[in-house]
């Protein structure tokens, strides 16, 4: 299988109406594993997720793919903050993304079956989609991602005002697919979570990469006062 | 108080009868306006799907030009087009006035803005809930039409059902256009505004209950087969 890692980021500048939202960002993610972005609000991480999945346009730099874009596109998957739910079915949700492909039926049927098993809603496949609890919902959106079977895949803080048992779901399918080959890239503001998952972390301040490398040393041995005063839990300004 | 209970048992009465008459009058009232609702449709669906996902450069002004004509006196644009239709105007060749055929035109004028105007309200809310998920998708632009009017269609139903509203009891237009002929052009609005300027207001209320009830008939008609308002549904 080619891949469409490792993904470069040059000397990237997000402006909007004049304001820097990041930048300069230069970066390099290769490899497996789950690389988690910490950092306050504001600081850039939606959006250095967002310049890296394509959606976001660049005021200034390089994103590059070891592949051209419009195929990097086809092997990548994001799940936003707040799921996005279709209004329909929870299966016509899960075969949505594999339609858009013009995948085949009986197909389409099989990996449908396979990830509402997976993503525990294989009682709940013929109800509206709007209808389920948020913590469901974002199981529908994680597998809806992964139906595809992304190489990378992107979240912005897929736990975020969900309950630690919903957390606990989302987490097992995240490392379940981190151990299918899936690379992982992810932000979150709980750092409990992002100790048990992470392979590698970026910390990001004021728009930039402040820190970043190995979890153990990461978490650890902090170099920066910022990141050190991070996970006191200090308010960093 | 009188008339009214008059009315309405004269009403029971032409129904329970079949009266020859108002089963014409009915028909031709469902046929002019679901002619023009099935036009306009075709025009304002698509165009008012297509004002809330693409930018293009007047398109602030399209809009607010669309909403200003939702609000379309009926009588000013029945005598435009009687004057387009009548015999020395443009189209005079093609003797279209005084018949149901102009009565069409004139109500897909009056309704297509409110169908399309209402269709880009619901297709712009359903956009800004959908669009970072279909641009993450990677979708074509046919793709994102194509989901946003079938995961709409029930608001596209109501728009569409507000047109047959403001078609069905719009008098002033086809009054003009069609002249309310005998057997011709005589529908049941016009026919209400006839019989209550002879003074036959029990005539005029029956005419009037069988209206109501069509337009209510018709609604719960589309309702039931779109299975909306269902448990369960949307």
């Amino acid at each position: 299988m080619t891949t469409i890692l490792p993904l470069t980021l040059q000397d990237v500048w997000v402006r909007r109406r004049g304001k820097r939202l990041i930048g300069p960002v230069s970066t390099t993610l290769s490899g497996d594993g789950i690389t988690i972005i910490v950092g306050p609000n504001g600081s850039g991480k939606t959006t250095l997720l967002k310049v890296m999945h394509g959606v976001a346009r660049i005021s200034d730099g390089a994103v590059n793919w070891a592949v051209p874009h419009s195929e990097a596109q086809h092997h990548q998957g994001y799940v936003f903050q707040t799921p996005i739910m279709l209004r329909r079915s929870v299966a016509d949700n899960l075969r949505y993304p594999l339609q858009l492909r013009g995948m085949k039926k009986d197909e389409i049927e099989r990996r449908m079956a396979d990830w509402a098993q997976k993503t525990g809603l294989q009682d709940h496949l013929e109800i509206s989609a709007t209808r389920l609890s948020g913590g469901e919902k974002q199981r529908l959106a994680l597998g809806r991602a992964l139906i595809r079977r992304p190489e990378v895949l992107f979240l912005d803080e897929p736990c975020a005002n969900l309950d630690g048992a919903s957390t606990r779901d989302i987490e097992a399918l995240l490392t379940e697919a981190r151990d299918a080959g899936t690379r992982i890239i992810m932000t979150t503001h709980n750092i409990g979570q992002a100790k048990r998952l992470a392979d590698d972390a970026i910390f990001m301040l004021h728009g930039a990469i402040k820190e970043n490398g190995l979890a153990e040393a990461f978490f650890e041995t902090p170099q920066s006062t910022e990141l050190k005063a991070f996970f006191r839990g200090d308010i960093i300004a | 108080m009188n008339d009214i209970f008059e009315g309405l048992v004269s009403a029971v009465w032409l129904v329970i009868s079949l009266d020859p008459e108002l089963i014409e009058i009915s028909v031709r009232s469902l046929q002019v306006t679901l002619g023009a609702l099935v036009v306009s449709c075709a025009i304002a669906l698509p165009l008012g799907t297509f004002l809330a996902i693409r930018r293009f450069r007047y398109r602030r002004l399209t809009i607010s030009v669309l909403n200003a004509l939702m609000g379309l006196p009926p009588v000013v644009v029945g005598l435009v087009v009687y004057i387009l239709l009548s015999r020395s105007g443009p189209f005079g060749v093609m003797g279209l006035l005084f018949t149901p055929t102009a009565m069409v035109i004139a109500q897909v004028i009056i309704i297509t803005p409110l169908i399309a105007s209402i269709t880009h309200q619901a297709m712009r809310e359903l956009w800004a809930e959908y669009h970072d998920l279909l641009i993450s998708l990677n979708t074509s632009q046919r793709q994102r039409i194509k989901t946003l009017v079938w995961d709409g269609r029930r608001n596209l139903l109501t728009a569409a059902l507000a047109g047959f509203g403001r078609g069905i009891g719009e008098v002033g237009a086809i009054m003009i256009v069609g002249g309310n002929i005998d057997h011709a052009t005589r529908v049941l609005t016009t026919a209400i505004a006839l019989e209550t300027g002879k003074g036959d207001f029990s005539l005029a209320l029956a005419l009037g209950f069988v209206l109501i009830a069509l337009a209510i008939g018709v609604n719960i008609c589309i309702h039931w087969l779109s299975r909306t308002e269902q448990e369960g549904r949307w």
